[in-house]
């Protein structure tokens, strides 16, 4: 076979997102002038290049399972990854040229297809936990040696961080410093750096020994494109990879065809789409665990879009941020910083001052040593959020399509940060703002996050947090299986939820359902929700699912919900509960009894929301249950504790059943249950009447002294729990018991000054103000 | 104060109870100067590079060994120096025992060789402390010339182009504190009596440090604040430094205090600045025990101090080995600062942390001995 002939092929190793390499890459290519592009990417993303006039980076070809899995959270994890593009990624500069200059451009890494194919197989073996690699990118090949598979750690260092061995080579500690010297900070018209990175890496890639199996899979792949680009006849190529890859790459003449089609045979593919979707810097930065990640995309961008004074520029924004926020910072401020930045770069042997120079210069200078301030402008500032955007003629599903259209008519934007959103639901547009996030969550698409209403608590507020993460997309890709609108998606999306639920689960759906105005999920829900009431034999399940039933009840006033189908299935499971009360109250122990009273008054409260007969039949069970004998005394405590504040027990009943309970033949553990029960919550009704508290005062007398501190404990977690003035006030009512000492309840005198305005006030709040005006 | 008068009182530096820091390092300095081809800013003895190489340490060339003076972040350094290379005046921030007089004094020394234009900053400074004060029987006997006028430390910095130092800048009084902005921004220092005016030379510039806990004692006033770029010192980030930092002035403050060679042992200054930081961060090294931190600052300039008394200790009274008994009172003096309060913390440190640790327990027990 004839030699390969490489003589117009130019491989330009770059550092992805490095505007220095970025702008290498755009002088290289003005120069070479090819008349075809090869960028390492996923192939399957050819169809897509020529949108890339249209976008506005940062930007991310994201690449999906064309189906996606379904259920297991691990391997739908594993089923997406992402290659972001920023204004000064190198490979950005490569795909913008040749859209410019009209030169056929092709990405030439290993199809996606394989990559997920065996990621999908090593999720599923293995069921490798959610997120462990949230974005995979044009690999972390160059940067940190092979973060994508864990079994590399064990790997010597120069394959780890080849850069690292070359910038200690050069004198430097930190790679990425050395590689912003020598290459990121370069200025314009300097000669091209890429020949020599190539030797360097050529030299690198020598020590370290052969690639691993993916690394080499992947540039022989590479390879292949570019024997097929050349054989068809173009001249002058133009490869732009990173850097690790050049040498593979630049000697491709070298490398025997029939080695790498037999490295690729009988790869397990996968069948994947791919589309572009908007990015964020705060994605790009690597502490939010991207591999290839940079430490400042902030910095970076301003690198490479502001070309003369960085420094000074840099600075002079900081300035401005921090007079926002309020700190006087002059001109002189922002003079003395450069100054000083610039002088230690000088110490440093540096070029230029870079990131760590001017963030020195802004804590010594400009926040006045101040770290704390300077760090939180640093920080805003190297991230330097921003988010990209791209044509309404990206590929999208239909999902994504029916957000879009949603976001823009109710006129709320997807940004990359926090803001919170105070929805007023009375307001048309609020309620349908609302509406869609709910629909959106109950898709998993965690765009807002509810927050507890502030104060002013009502049913017709809503507050969220809402913040838009490129990962949303995928959420919409892999949602786009439930439907193709928002609310067919939902809907669906509950009637499946709906079928694996338990009773609790469903009420909690019924309830989600409602906020997202589902009406057609709805009433299949609330038919399996009464089919579950009614074979479910366990009572605290239907008690559990009243009170989200019967909240549910009351949105319909401001979500304007048909609410009667909702509250006959209500009262129809406190009919179930108050004929399954009862025997489920039988024989239990004390902490059992415990938690059962805390059914008792959630039920209690749904059934007071829902009214009217409902309630009554409710009251009705209590009062029968309570008259049992067998009754656990904290439950007997608290029901007639219920029945009396609600007036159904007179002061007279209930003090013959207080002595009762209080009574020599009762066990005194009982009794101080039935006492917790009774007093759970306040002890006023001790100071007001003295004749319970008589009562509960002969019974404790009675008690033997064994017997007594066995009771103890239990007394004294009943009167812990009352704040410190009931409990005064109660010591106080007891000291005035027996008569013995006839002392009156002293009182306070009355500063009727101070009194005076207060009184007022609820004068004028009794009288409607008519007071007050007169 | 530094003055020309007097001279019966001056004394040969090599009987100082304490030598300057250029005198110390005397031969280290000429190496570096000799060693040193880069440019060095007008005024300066050495160039910024060679500053920093005598800061943090390094061997030249020549085989010269610099010993590294500050111990700690590399930038901190570089940042002082750049700011000085820059002629702006430079203000070394932090809590007590961060090592602030210290780098100020090894700043000054390798950029003017002559540390001793130093102001000390106290509640009494008066204004004559920062521009110059007169000689009242000349100012008497011959009314106004240049021979009664007693200039400051930092007048004198200023006609000699080198460095002046202020210490504890915010103990001063305000008003003398703002005497320093004309000097800071104007470069000269004005005196009216005589109608003329000092003109800084190149060269000149002001080091001040400033104590954190001390913050709203004399505030700066922003304009002086302005006028200096500020450089926060931090406590020794890992007990390895801090070990480092108290080995080597524990070696050196007993050589001037020509104590009796004592083997400071690693142990047992390993375990002062373990204390030290557990008390001082509230939380055990392995990060498994919450501990109370006492009202002290418990700097390491105050470790270094617990051990040197415990070498002078166990070479006087002990068999010339540093024992934990050693530095047992030391200890309990420095955490003891309040009676009632740091008592108890110190002995919950002792029972709950101390007590059980492997190795430890000589120091417990040398520890209850004392607080018995």
């Amino acid at each position: 076979m004839a030699r390969l002939d490489t003589s117009g092929l130019h491989v330009l190793g770059v550092r992805h997102h490095g505007p220095g390499s970025a702008r290498a890459v755009r002088a290289a290519l003005a120069d070479i002038k090819p008349d075809a592009v090869l960028i390492e990417g996923p192939p399957e993303a050819d169809a897509l290049i020529p949108l890339v006039g249209e976008l506005e980076p940062p930007v991310a070809l994201l690449v999906h399972l064309a189906d996606p899995p379904r259920g297991d959270a691990a391997a739908s994890a594993a089923g997406w990854a992402f290659w972001p593009f920023a204004a000064f990624s190198p490979e950005w500069e490569a795909l913008r040229y040749a859209a410019e200059h009209g030169v056929p451009v092709r990405f030439c890494d290993l199809p996606a297809a394989h990559t997920l194919a065996e990621r999908m197989a090593r999720a599923g073996g293995t069921g490798e936990p959610d997120g462990a690699e949230p974005a995979d990118g044009p690999e972390a090949d160059t940067e940190e040696g092979a973060t994508e598979d864990p079994e590399s750690v064990g790997r010597d260092r120069l394959r780890l961080d080849p850069l690292g061995v070359l910038a200690e080579a050069a004198g430097y500690d930190d790679a990425e410093r050395w590689w912003d010297d020598v290459v990121e900070q370069r200025g314009e018209g300097e000669p091209s750096p890429f020949p020599a990175i190539a030797d360097a890496m050529a030299a690198v890639r020598e020590e370290s020994g052969p690639e691993d199996e993916r690394g080499a899979r992947r540039e022989a792949y590479m390879r292949q494109v570019l024997r097929a680009t050349l054989k068809q006849g173009h001249e002058r190529v133009a490869v732009v990879c990173g850097a690790w890859h050049a040498p593979a790459l630049r000697g491709v003449a070298d490398f025997p065809a029939a080695a790498d089609t037999a490295l690729l045979k009988g790869l397990p593919k996968a069948k994947v789409s791919a589309t572009w979707v908007p990015w964020t810097h705060g994605r790009l930065a690597s502490d939010s665990g991207y591999g290839a990640g940079v430490t400042a995309p902030g910095w970076y961008h301003h690198l490479y879009t502001a070309p003369d004074l960085p420094v000074h520029r840099w600075l002079t924004d900081a300035a401005r941020l921090l007079r926002e926020e309020g700190h006087h910072v002059s001109s002189s401020h922002v003079i003395e910083g450069v100054r000083l930045a610039e002088s230690l770069a000088v110490l440093r042997g540096r070029p230029l001052a870079g990131l760590d120079e001017v963030s020195e210069a802004l804590t010594a200078v400009l926040c006045e040593g101040e770290p704390a301030r300077a760090a939180l402008v640093h920080r805003t500032m190297a991230v330097g959020e921003r988010m990209g955007s791209v044509p309404p003629t990206t590929p999208m599903v239909p999902l994504q399509r029916d957000v879009i259209a949603a976001q823009k008519r109710l006129r709320i934007k997807a940004e990359p940060f926090d803001r919170d959103l105070d929805l007023d639901l009375r307001k048309e547009g609020h309620r349908e703002r609302s509406v869609l996030l709910h629909r959106l969550r109950m898709l998993d698409v965690a765009w807002g996050d509810p927050r507890d209403t502030p104060a002013g608590k009502g049913t017709f507020r809503e507050s969220w947090r809402v913040r838009w993460e490129p990962e949303l997309d995928v959420a919409l890709i892999e949602a786009s299986r439930w439907g193709t609108t928002v609310a067919g998606a939902a809907s669906a999306r509950a009637a499946e939820r709906a079928a694996e639920a338990d009773l609790p689960g469903l009420t909690a759906l019924t309830e989600q359902c409602l906020l997202a105005d589902l009406a057609d999920a709805l009433p299949g829900v609330l038919t399996l929700l009464t089919d579950r009431a009614a074979t479910d034999g366990d009572v605290t399940h239907l008690m559990g699912a009243l009170p989200p039933l019967a909240r549910s009840a009351r949105y319909g006033d401001v979500r304007g919900t048909d609410a009667a189908h909702l509250r006959a299935v209500a009262e129809q499971i406190l009919r179930r509960v108050c004929v399954g009360l009862p025997p489920a109250v039988h024989g239990l122990d004390d902490d059992a009894a415990a938690r059962f009273v805390t059914h008792i008054d959630h039920t209690h409260s749904a059934a007071t929301l829902l009214g009217g007969e409902a309630l009554a039949e409710w009251e009705a069970a209590l009062a029968a249950l309570a008259r049992r004998e067998t009754l656990p005394g904290r439950i007997s405590g608290r029901l007639n504790r219920m029945l009396s504040d609600a007036g159904h027990i007179d002061a007279e009943e209930l003090r013959r059943r207080l002595g009762l309970a209080m009574s020599q033949g009762t066990e005194p553990a009982a009794a101080a249950a039935w006492l917790e029960g009774f007093l759970q919550g306040s002890g006023l009704v001790l100071v007001h009447d003295d004749r319970m508290l008589g009562l509960i005062d002969s019974w404790l007398l009675g008690l033997p002294e064994e017997r007594f501190s066995a009771v103890l404990p239990l007394l004294r977690r009943t009167f812990g729990a009352f704040d410190a003035s009931e409990r005064r006030e109660i010591g106080e009512a007891a000291g005035r018991l027996g008569g013995t000492r006839a002392a009156v309840r002293t009182r306070v005198p009355v500063d009727v000054e101070r009194a005076a305005p207060a009184l007022a006030t609820a004068l004028a709040i009794l009288t409607d103000g008519r007071k007050r005006a007169s | 104060m530094t003055t020309s008068s007097a001279p019966s009182l001056s004394t040969d530096a090599a009987q100082a109870l304490r030598p300057h820091a250029e005198q110390t390092y005397a031969t280290e300095l000429e190496a570096l100067a000799k060693a040193d081809d880069r440019r060095r800013p007008p005024g300066w003895r050495l160039s910024p590079w060679a500053v920093t190489q005598y800061l943090l340490g390094a061997t030249l060339d020549d085989g010269t060994e610099i010993t590294p003076k500050y111990i700690g972040a590399r930038r901190v350094v570089e940042v002082a120096v750049a700011t000085l290379a820059t002629d702006r005046a430079l203000l070394l921030i932090g809590v007590p025992g961060t090592a602030k007089t210290w780098l100020s004094e090894h700043l000054t020394a390798a950029v003017s060789g002559d540390s001793t234009l130093l102001v000390q900053g106290t509640a009494g400074t008066s204004e004559d402390a920062v521009r110059y004060g007169w000689n009242y029987a000349r100012l008497l006997a011959e009314g106004p010339s240049r021979e009664a006028l007693v200039p400051s430390p930092v007048m004198t910095a200023m006609a000699r182009g080198s460095i002046g130092r202020i210490e504890e800048l915010t103990r001063m009084p305000s008003d003398v504190q703002d005497g320093l902005i004309t000097v800071l921004s104007e470069k000269a220092l004005p005196v009216p009596e005589l109608g003329i005016e000092v003109q800084a030379q190149r060269g000149f510039n002001i080091i001040a440090t400033a104590n954190d806990r001390d913050r709203g004692v004399n505030d700066l006033s922003s304009a002086l604040r302005r006028r200096f770029n500020t450089v926060v010192l931090p406590v020794p980030d890992s007990a390895e430094d801090e070990v480092r930092i108290v080995t080597q002035r524990v070696e050196q403050l007993g050589r001037s205090l020509e104590l009796p060679e004592v083997p400071a042992g690693l142990d047992e200054i390993r375990r002062v600045v373990t204390v030290f930081r557990e008390l001082r961060s509230g939380v055990t090294e392995d990060n498994g025990t919450k501990v109370k931190s006492p009202t002290g600052t418990l700097s390491t300039a105050e470790a270094i101090s617990v051990l040197t008394s415990g070498i002078a200790l166990a070479a006087h009274f002990g068999d010339g080995v540093l024992r934990p008994a050693d530095v047992a009172a030391g200890i309990q003096g420095a955490v003891v600062q309040d009676r009632v309060s740091d008592g108890v913390v110190w002995r919950e440190y002792l029972e709950t942390v101390v007590r059980g640790r492997e190795g430890w327990g000589e120091f417990y027990r040398a520890c209850r001995e004392v607080g018995a």
